[in-house]
């Protein structure tokens, strides 16, 4: 009689490789670019695409380009009045290169350039550390960068105390400028954004009142009409020869139109949060203040974090429109600069444009990938 | 909280400096503070009014604001340049915010009336003109018959186009976009024979073509656009200064005086010269007019007389090459005209 040794598994086979059309490369291939005929046929024609759009872009800016030179002749074909042989276009980077310092400072006053460095320098250390969630002291860095920060840029900026020689504002532009109005902007935006969220959900009639009001009024009309009221309507009114500063009157603008978008992005996340934490905050005796600043906000802002950063980039690119009060932003820096009779060539605006939409393009894609890596850390298990 | 702060620091060096000295004349306003606030075009003008990449403003309508400076002063640097967009400028000049507007400004009747300014001189004639392929071989805008224009839809020009053409009983074909990068572009790609605006902008617009060389900038003018400055009304004698400078540009060419003999030319005997230049004995032109007796030698020999402004800037030493055409003396059948300096 045989004996029947049971069979007994005593370790766990390794599991095997997947098919290989299935894995690696080709797997990723056949799944998301070959999927069905439809998908190949768009592939193939995405391909044809960029194969026939990309060398030539690349050529252009890259290969045919002229990097040094001192005036339009680098630039321009010798039937244009320059160098370059016929036929020839390619990107003007001499240009952008004669012309960088002042698409970052404007005309503030060359020897004066290291206060707006400065500035920045201060700027990017405060920044930093208030980015990065794992540094300690937020709340001084906060006070640091929103409250101390700010008169400290200003004074340096303006000049005229401590042996600074004054600098006019009309003086200050290019990507300077943008950084200015976009950071007063989004630092006054999100504080006043909440307390209009908050005031317009409010039982108080008429702090509900004046809050709608207010937000209605202002999203009901264009930024460019504010900013062209405030720049064109108020000198007006004003005593004859008095001024009020462009770029504060400008500041104004942008700041209280930024507030009441981001007061109705806020609402949403307030609306978002259940009811039963607004119960149980009241249940534990909380005020309102304790209930918002502790239970309520914290979950509100989380939720709403692409609405606020979506705000910020579009604010980044209106600051853009401060050129129709003849401010100089880093766009209208650049277009003011396709007027100078040295540079004026067929490849100088297009050059110029490629410059400003890249230094625009860096940062709005900086903001946006930083929301994406805060709304993961800040990830609690809510998403759906 | 921080913008508060922000705003009243700003708000608070701004308004310093820029408390008026009330209720005098605007001369004396102007010779108070030290300097000219000089309106001109902020977008940039090629040129007219442009800063080149160290923050220096150059142009045709910059040597208008330095001329009035060296007039007033005796120093043509004196003056501070406010950026303006065809919007903001009326407002910026009303307001007194500017001294002087010198922003290629047509003149017309309702803005000397309606908006309060006062015109007098025009430092450059312009006007709608046309500019062809050489292919062509058209000679004259009267040639163009049955040709495809480009043109900025929404404009004036848009309708002098259509009045010109029916009244020379003329054909054509239109192709109208709506900014003004388009219509270059479509020129420059051959999608219509003619372009038509102003002429000054044809000039610049030909610089940026791939081959400025096949293209003829036409003769005809069909539109008056006279630019000048322009000053508020009720300030009577600043007007007559600003007026006068333009006029002593103008004169200095007449006389032959440019900016390279004016000093040979103080020792001149020729008495329209020496009353000109100031060295007339017991002359009491520049002390009527309110400013030093030396005022016109002050603009000549800082900024050149009205021919050299034109050659540097726009004519044939710059890289625009206008032809002198409507703005020539009038002794050389130009519209260029000053009244008599006496």
């Amino acid at each position: 009689m045989a004996m029947v040794t049971p069979f007994m598994r005593t370790d766990m086979l390794e599991p095997e490789q997947a098919p290989r059309q299935e894995s690696g490369v080709i797997g990723w291939l056949r799944h998301n670019l070959f999927g069905s005929i439809f998908d190949s046929v768009l592939t193939i024609l995405a391909l044809l695409f960029l194969i026939a759009l990309l060398p030539p872009i690349f050529e252009w800016l890259f290969v045919n380009a002229t990097w040094r030179g001192a005036d339009r002749s680098v630039c321009a074909t010798v039937a244009q009045g320059g160098t370059q042989p016929d036929g020839w276009s390619g990107a003007c980077w001499a240009y952008v290169g004669d012309y960088f310092q002042q698409f970052m400072y404007g005309t503030y006053p060359m020897d004066q350039r290291w206060r707006p460095s400065l500035v920045a320098a201060l700027f990017v250390i405060l920044l930093a550390p208030l980015l990065i969630p794992k540094v300690p002291h937020k709340g001084w860095n906060a006070l640091a960068l929103f409250v101390v920060f700010p008169i400290i840029a200003a004074i340096l900026l303006l000049g005229g105390v401590f042996g600074l020689p004054f600098v006019e504002t009309a003086m200050w532009g290019g990507l300077m400028v943008t950084l200015i109005i976009s950071f007063v902007g989004i630092a006054v935006s999100l504080p006043f954004g909440i307390l209009l969220a908050l005031g317009r959900r409010s039982k108080m009639p008429v702090i509900k009142m004046l809050c709608v009001a207010f937000i209605e009024l202002i999203r009901g009309v264009p930024l460019i009409t504010v900013l062209f009221m405030a720049s064109v309507m108020l000198p007006l009114f004003l005593p004859a020869g008095w001024t009020i500063d462009k770029l504060l009157r400008a500041l104004v603008g942008v700041s209280i139109f930024a507030s009441a978008y981001m007061a109705e992005v806020i609402r949403g996340g307030l609306q978002a949060v259940p009811k039963g934490q607004y119960e149980g905050a009241d249940s534990l005796g909380l005020s309102y203040w304790q209930k918002m600043r502790l239970v309520v906000m914290p979950q509100a802002i989380k939720l709403v974090i692409p609405g606020i950063v979506n705000t910020f980039i579009g604010m980044f690119k209106d600051t853009s429109l401060v050129s129709i009060i003849s401010m100089y932003d880093l766009l209208g820096i650049v277009k003011k600069s396709f007027s100078d009779p040295t540079w004026v060539s067929p490849v100088t605006s297009l050059t110029g444009l490629v410059f400003a939409g890249t230094v625009f393009w860096l940062f709005c894609f900086g903001m946006s990938r930083y929301s994406g890596f805060m709304e993961r850390h800040l990830d609690t298990g809510h998403k759906r | 909280m921080k913008k508060k702060l922000l705003s009243a620091m700003i708000g608070a060096a701004v308004l310093g400096v820029g408390a008026p000295a009330a209720f005098a004349g605007k001369l004396d306003d102007v010779k108070a503070k030290g300097f000219i606030q000089c309106g001109v075009n902020g977008a940039g003008l090629l040129g007219f009014a442009s800063q080149d990449s160290s923050g220096n403003w150059s142009g045709l309508d910059i040597d208008y604001c330095k001329a009035v400076a060296a007039a007033v002063f005796g120093d043509a640097t004196k003056v501070k340049y406010t950026p303006l967009s065809a919007k903001d400028r009326f407002p910026a000049l009303q307001s007194g915010e500017i001294d002087l507007l010198s922003r290629n400004t047509t003149w017309t009747i309702s803005r000397d009336t309606q908006l309060g300014f006062n015109f007098r001189t025009v430092n450059y004639y312009d006007g709608q003109g046309f500019m062809a392929r050489k292919e062509l071989g058209v000679k004259s805008a009267l040639e163009l018959s049955g040709a495809t224009v480009c043109v900025q839809s929404g404009t004036t020009t848009e309708l002098n186009l259509a009045d010109y053409f029916k009244a020379n009983k003329m054909e054509y074909k239109l192709t109208v976009f709506e900014k003004q990068d388009e219509v270059d572009q479509a020129y420059d790609a051959g999608k219509c024979d003619v372009y038509t605006t102003d002429q000054s902008g044809l000039y610049a617009i030909r610089l940026t073509l791939s081959k400025p060389d096949d293209h003829i900038i036409l003769p005809e003018i069909i539109s008056k656009e006279p630019l000048g400055p322009a000053v508020r009304q009720g300030d009577d004698q600043w007007f007559d200064i600003v007026s006068w400078a333009h006029y002593a540009m103008v004169a200095a060419e007449e006389f032959g005086i440019t900016q390279a003999n004016v000093d040979e030319m103080k020792s001149s005997t020729n008495p329209d010269i020496k009353r000109f230049l100031g060295t007339e004995e017991g002359s009491t032109i520049g002390k009527d007019l309110g400013v030093d007796s030396a005022w016109a030698y002050n603009i000549i020999k800082q900024v050149g007389n009205y021919g050299e402004s034109f050659d540097r800037n726009v004519g044939e030493g710059s890289k625009l090459k206008i032809a002198r055409g409507l703005n020539a003396l009038w002794t050389k059948g130009g519209l260029q005209y000053a009244p008599p300096i006496r």
